[in-house]
């Protein structure tokens, strides 16, 4: 007895922002992501759950063209985008993540540049795609940070002298600096503080509905998930386990694994 | 935009069935088989049964967040008819957006959004200027008995009372199509309660449809069409 | 015939002191190094007689471009009579054959450290400037692979960082020599340590300009008529050093860059850096026949 399987979407117009099939991935023996599909529609917040090594992170790391699948195709509904986003080249692939995908890591050292001021780390990324007036980098800079709610007058001040939270924070910023079309969030929150968490992840949300930005957030947090996403995927052992509404897995969770995880948390 | 033809069929439930699968006990849980009924536009459906017998699993179900084993749930939307038991996912999404709303005693409050911004959210996502959206929000505050100086303040920090006439209000700002309530009326207060049967009465006259669990049936009692008994296995229909 | 009729006299070294082998390399680096523009060619980078530090990347240039009728002049921060730059001008005339001057007029091949000269360069001249860092993302990535990448990613969002901070903490860019400038549009060079008067020397210039540094073992090359765009805000433009106000004490010039003296008075007297135009101004003062050639700046303005 088993559910019945879901129909293609109808209501829904358009063609979804982020598409992702048949990805596979192995290192040597180890089988890091197998025949993985994505799908996120635009304004949409993706979650993704699993324990670690479930392959969630290599996951978003393809998003974000950082890594390559043995195979598997990807595809972002954007004008300049038409192929398999695998297919580009290097240059090609800087300059697409640079202006169009944003992404947090979990670790900062990853993200930002902790020995620049924070709000060059943003305006780096201005830089990047081509912003050439001072004046505007500045206010750029300001505006993501203040958008992210950065305490402005920390915003020169290297993120080494920063506290986890607010260097989360310069990330997001230099992230949202140029409204990108996709919002990657690799564990965000985890690490910090349960207070600052809240908070952190109540900026989030906050962007989110402030400026439907498309967001696919990786967390083994079921709470990160469940305040932030729409759609829900769980992962383990590099498969897409289970898929759905985020109330409908945490509430009616179909397959063992995802029942054992929500019960276990809950 | 909810037809004001109470002719017109909003829901059709066929045949649902629902139980759970608790893998680690090795067994089924089994909620309800065979549900069958139609809703109308401006209809209201009181479910009743007794404790346990699947009546808030039922709107669960309808709302989807259980997914069905079996069963048809056809909802009559702007453009046509659509499986609800089976819809993609992001049907279901702009469904609750757009036709859909979903009444419980249980509130998802947000940290750092002022309660009359939480109120006013299903307006500013329907294209609704900001500054008319917390107008009506004020409006729906004072009309549930939030008091003037919580509109500013955050959910998170009030009483289950308070927080339920937030969920209310934001519930019922914008008339969907179809309206399920789960015991909204527990937890709160006389005159919380008055003022929600009086919104459902407007929304019921607008064409509404609704179907819901009352914890106190007597408060919906003049505007009830129709009861529906689930019992054990089997659903009848009592007509009133 | 006999063996002895084949065979050269003894020597004591190759002509021009490297031998055909280095020469060849130094020749088929160099072209590589005109063909794209700015951008850094590794070479294996001989011994020559002066330590390294002292300008052996320019001196095995110039002496794979050197031949019996080169005019060499050579300047150390503008000055042709210190020690390192007399020392190498002879060592290259020795080797050579060629021809020693001051005059940046006659001379075919110019070796400097740290200055261009005044007078406008020609396209039948060579400009061989010593390079002591060639890499100018070395401040903002120590790991010289990792910046080979961004050099070939064209990845210069770094630079512009440490010039944002620069006017954040300043409100001023305070880069001074080295000036980082984008070549040809595409590769970031580090000029040498020219002042930020002479950067703009080397924009859609006559002549060749040869860059090299023997201790990092790379050189580079802006052909002539090549696009050099130091970096620039586009709202804070670039300005070179306010010396259009001064005068050289000794030649009475103005208009050219000038090194400082402090007195001990406490104050300072200026004089013309560019040591040999001072001289020419100077005989020209005293009635001898001394040509001036065109000038980059005219009153402090750089002509077009």
């Amino acid at each position: 007895m088993t559910v019945m399987e879901r129909l293609a979407p109808q209501l829904v117009t358009g063609a979804p922002l982020l598409t992702m099939s048949g990805i596979s991935r192995r290192f040597g023996a180890v089988v890091a992501l197998e025949d993985v599909a994505a799908t996120v529609w635009p304004g949409e917040v993706l979650g993704i759950v699993g324990e670690s090594g479930s392959g969630k992170s290599t996951l978003l790391r393809m998003m974000n063209l950082e890594d390559t699948p043995d195979t598997g195709t990807y595809h972002l509904a954007l004008p300049e985008t038409p192929g398999n986003l695998f297919d580009l080249d290097r240059f090609a692939r800087r300059q697409l993540c640079a202006r169009r995908i944003g992404i947090v890591y979990q670790n900062p050292h990853l993200g930002l540049l902790m020995g620049h001021s924070s709000s060059g780390n943003v305006a780096e990324r201005l830089l990047i795609a081509g912003e050439r007036s001072f004046a505007t980098l500045r206010a750029k800079a300001k505006g993501a940070l203040e958008a992210s709610e950065f305490p402005l007058t920390r915003m020169d001040d290297p993120p080494r002298q920063l506290s986890g939270g607010m260097q989360q924070r310069v990330q997001l910023a230099k992230a949202i600096a140029l409204e990108p079309a996709l919002l990657l969030l690799d564990e965000p929150t985890t690490g910090l503080d349960v207070s600052v968490q809240a908070l952190v992840l109540d900026t989030l949300k906050r962007l989110q509905r402030d400026r439907a930005i498309t967001m696919v957030i990786v967390s083994h947090d079921l709470g990160v998930i469940r305040t932030m996403a729409d759609r829900v995927m769980v992962m383990r052992h590099g498969r897409v386990v289970e898929e759905g509404l985020v109330d409908q897995v945490f509430q009616d969770p179909q397959h063992p694994y995802t029942q054992e995880l929500v019960h276990a948390k809950l | 935009m909810p037809n004001s033809d109470t002719g017109t069929q909003v829901l059709r439930v066929e045949g649902l069935s629902k139980s759970f699968r608790m893998h680690h006990l090795g067994q089924s849980l089994h909620a309800f088989e065979g549900v069958s009924f139609t809703l109308n536009a401006g209809e209201f459906l009181l479910l009743k049964g007794p404790n346990g017998v699947g009546k808030s699993t039922l709107l669960r179900t309808i709302w989807r967040s259980y997914l069905p084993e079996a069963g048809h749930v056809w909802f009559t939307h702007d453009a046509g008819r659509i499986d609800l038991a089976r819809a993609a996912d992001v049907d279901i999404a702009v469904l609750r957006r757009r036709d859909m709303g979903f009444v419980t005693q249980f509130l998802i409050a947000r940290p750092r959004v002022p309660a009359e911004e939480i109120v006013a959210e299903p307006l500013r996502k329907a294209g609704v200027a900001q500054i008319d959206a917390l107008e009506e929000a004020r409006r729906w505050l004072s009309a549930f008995g939030v008091k003037r100086d919580l509109w500013r303040a955050y959910p998170t920090s009030f009483s289950g009372g308070e927080q339920q006439k937030v969920n209310l209000a934001r519930a019922l700002i914008q008339p969907p199509r179809l309206l399920l309530l789960d015991e909204p009326t527990a937890s709160l207060d006389a005159g919380a309660r008055a003022a929600l049967v009086a919104r459902l009465a407007e929304l019921k006259a607008a064409g509404v449809a609704m179907i819901g669990v009352f914890h106190h049936p007597g408060d919906v009692a003049a505007m009830v069409d129709r009861n529906i008994l689930l019992t054990a296995k089997e659903v009848e229909n009592v007509a009133l | 015939m006999t063996l002895a009729t084949l065979t050269r006299p003894w020597a004591a070294m190759s002509y021009g002191f490297l031998d055909a082998s280095a020469k060849r390399e130094m020749r088929r680096k160099i072209i590589k190094a005109i063909a794209v523009p700015g951008c850094q060619m590794p070479y294996a980078s001989r011994e020559v007689p002066i330590a390294r530090g002292w300008g052996t990347g320019g001196l095995q240039v110039t002496l794979t471009l050197i031949k019996p009728a080169s005019v060499v002049k050579v300047i150390d921060q503008g000055a042709d009579d210190s020690v390192n730059a007399a020392s190498i001008r002879r060592f290259l005339s020795r080797v050579s054959g060629a021809a020693e001057t001051w005059d940046t007029l006659e001379a075919t091949i110019l070796q400097s450290r740290h200055r261009i000269p005044e007078e406008r360069l020609r396209d039948d001249q060579v400009l061989v400037l010593q390079v002591p860092n060639p890499e100018p993302l070395r401040p903002v990535q120590p790991n010289m692979s990792i910046a080979r990448q961004m050099h070939a990613d064209a990845d210069y969002g770094r630079l512009w960082l440490v010039l944002y901070e620069q006017m954040v903490r300043s409100g001023r860019i305070v880069q001074g020599a080295a000036y980082p400038s984008l070549v040809n549009g595409r590769h970031v060079m580090t000029p040498s340590p020219i002042p930020r008067w002479d950067v703009p020397k080397l924009h859609m210039a006559h002549h060749l300009t040869l860059l090299s540094a023997g201790r990092e073992k790379r050189l580079y090359a802006v052909p002539p008529f090549t696009r050099v765009e130091p970096l620039v805000f586009s709202d804070v433009p670039y300005q070179v050093e306010d010396h259009a106000g001064l005068t050289c004490h000794r030649s009475g010039l103005s208009g050219v860059f000038m090194n400082e003296i402090p007195q001990d008075s406490g104050g300072s007297v200026f004089e013309a850096s560019d040591s040999n135009l001072g001289i020419k101004a100077i005989r020209q003062a005293e009635g001898e026949a001394t040509k001036i050639g065109p000038m980059w700046y005219e009153n402090g303005e750089l002509r077009p």
